[in-house]
């Protein structure tokens, strides 16, 4: 097996499914009826696109776990999602923001990786990218509402941004799977990601009458198992059925 | 369709034309009267020496209903006397909104869905209502009943309705 293979393709399959589960806690919550439609559709396009790679991850490892044993009865600590994924949803400024960023920055990579050296990984990056364009444009739609709407409302999309911006830099880090990725043409540079991420979300914050906040410290270590509070909370409910009854299936 | 379809021998081609006729009445289970050989998620059909494969893709990545199109596709065959069949994934080329056949279109509007316009445009311009034929129409939201379509409000005759969007 290769290790840094796996662990890249376990990566996004660990983003997708812990964003979407994050996703889900707005269903039957949401400020408007269409909203809530709007976010159970792209949680359920998180979660699928989460189990065509955690599959494929299980593929890769070779060692006989499937997608249910990846999603459902690992610890935190084996998770390698980025912290920006597990925060809780907060406001809804709070969740849109960080659709926005986390849509903008898989609108850039899966652009990559339709090109990608990996078959398997190009196949699904060719349909994500065109459910990524959907959500990206609904969550942009947002961002310019709130930031350019009412005082309280941009207050709120101001005070959303600030409060996840320390954690985007852990979108562009580069470790040793990142760079090997590189090298055999499987996965795009996280810098060159960086570079096209920023020129968007600047246009938009600008659009949207908000100032870029200023980065005073940064936080990182999902990618390596190292998460928040908030992420045991989030697998105890998301894991809550497989743990009490192992093996259940329909 | 993947070239298959047409490059076997007659021997063969008779035999699949009997499978796609049962697979015609296998139907999306949220459009029950849109067959998956109409919506273009049929993509292949292949007779292996102990069984038939039949190749199917996704619409959307997290559409649910491919789990029971899978049990679909594998009673309706097994009822036709194919006991051995699988059923197999395939996601590239990803599927597109141009692979719905003229008739899938034709359903589509019977059932009140509005089909897609072009695929270049992702909010389509040019969307008639599908029950006055009107073109004043607005889109309420881009996520609607279902991944795959659109909740729009028609001016005319002001009835809400789906339209199955460009993808």
């Amino acid at each position: 097996m290769n290790k840094n293979h796996y662990r890249y393709v376990l990566r996004l399959g660990d983003n997708a499914l812990i964003l979407g589960q994050r996703m889900t806690e707005w269903c039957g919550h949401s400020p408007l009826l269409e909203e809530d439609i709007a976010m159970a559709n792209c949680a359920l396009d998180h979660v699928g696109r989460a189990r065509l790679l955690l599959s494929y991850a299980a593929e890769l490892e070779g060692e006989g776990r499937s997608e249910d044993d990846l999603a459902f009865v690992r610890s935190d600590r084996e998770f390698e999602n980025f912290l920006l994924c597990e925060l809780p949803i907060g406001d809804y400024a709070f969740t849109m923001a960080r659709q926005y960023l986390l849509d903008t920055y898989h609108y850039h990579l899966f652009t990559e990786l339709v090109s990608s050296s990996d078959e398997t990984l190009s196949a699904i990056a060719q349909k994500a990218i065109k459910e990524t364009t959907y959500h990206m444009d609904r969550s942009r739609d947002w961002v310019l509402r709130l930031g350019d709407g009412s005082e309280e409302s941009h207050e709120r999309m101001q005070v959303a941004l600030e409060g996840m911006w320390n954690y985007t830099e852990e979108l562009f880090e580069r470790d040793p799977v990142d760079v090997q990725m590189i090298a055999e043409a499987i996965g795009p540079d996280p810098e060159w990601l960086h570079s096209k991420w920023q020129a968007d979300i600047n246009a938009t914050i600008k659009k949207a009458t908000l100032s870029v906040p200023e980065k005073k410290w940064s936080l990182s270590g999902g990618r390596n198992g190292l998460h928040t509070e908030a992420m045991g909370h989030l697998l105890s409910e998301m894991q809550h059925l497989q743990r009490t009854y192992p093996g259940l299936s329909w | 369709m993947s070239d298959s379809f047409v490059n076997d021998s007659i021997e063969a081609s008779v035999s699949k034309s009997r499978i796609l006729a049962v697979l015609e009445k296998v139907c999306d289970p949220e459009i029950p009267t849109l067959s998956i050989l109409d919506l273009g998620i049929l993509r292949d059909v292949i007779c292996h020496p102990k069984h038939l494969e039949v190749v199917i893709t996704p619409t959307y990545c997290g559409c649910p209903a491919m789990k029971t199109i899978e049990f679909d596709v594998i009673r309706a065959l097994d009822d036709a006397g194919y006991k051995e069949v699988k059923v197999t994934m395939q996601l590239a080329p990803p599927w597109t909104t141009d692979w719905i056949s003229k008739r899938g279109r034709a359903m589509l509007l019977k059932e009140g869905i509005a089909p897609p316009v072009e695929s270049k445009d992702s909010l389509g311009q040019g969307i008639e209502c599908p029950r006055c034929t009107s073109h004043d129409v607005s889109l309420i939201s881009v996520f609607g009943s279902t991944a795959c379509k659109s909740l729009y409000r028609c001016g005319s005759c002001f009835e809400p309705f789906d339209y199955f969007k460009c993808h």
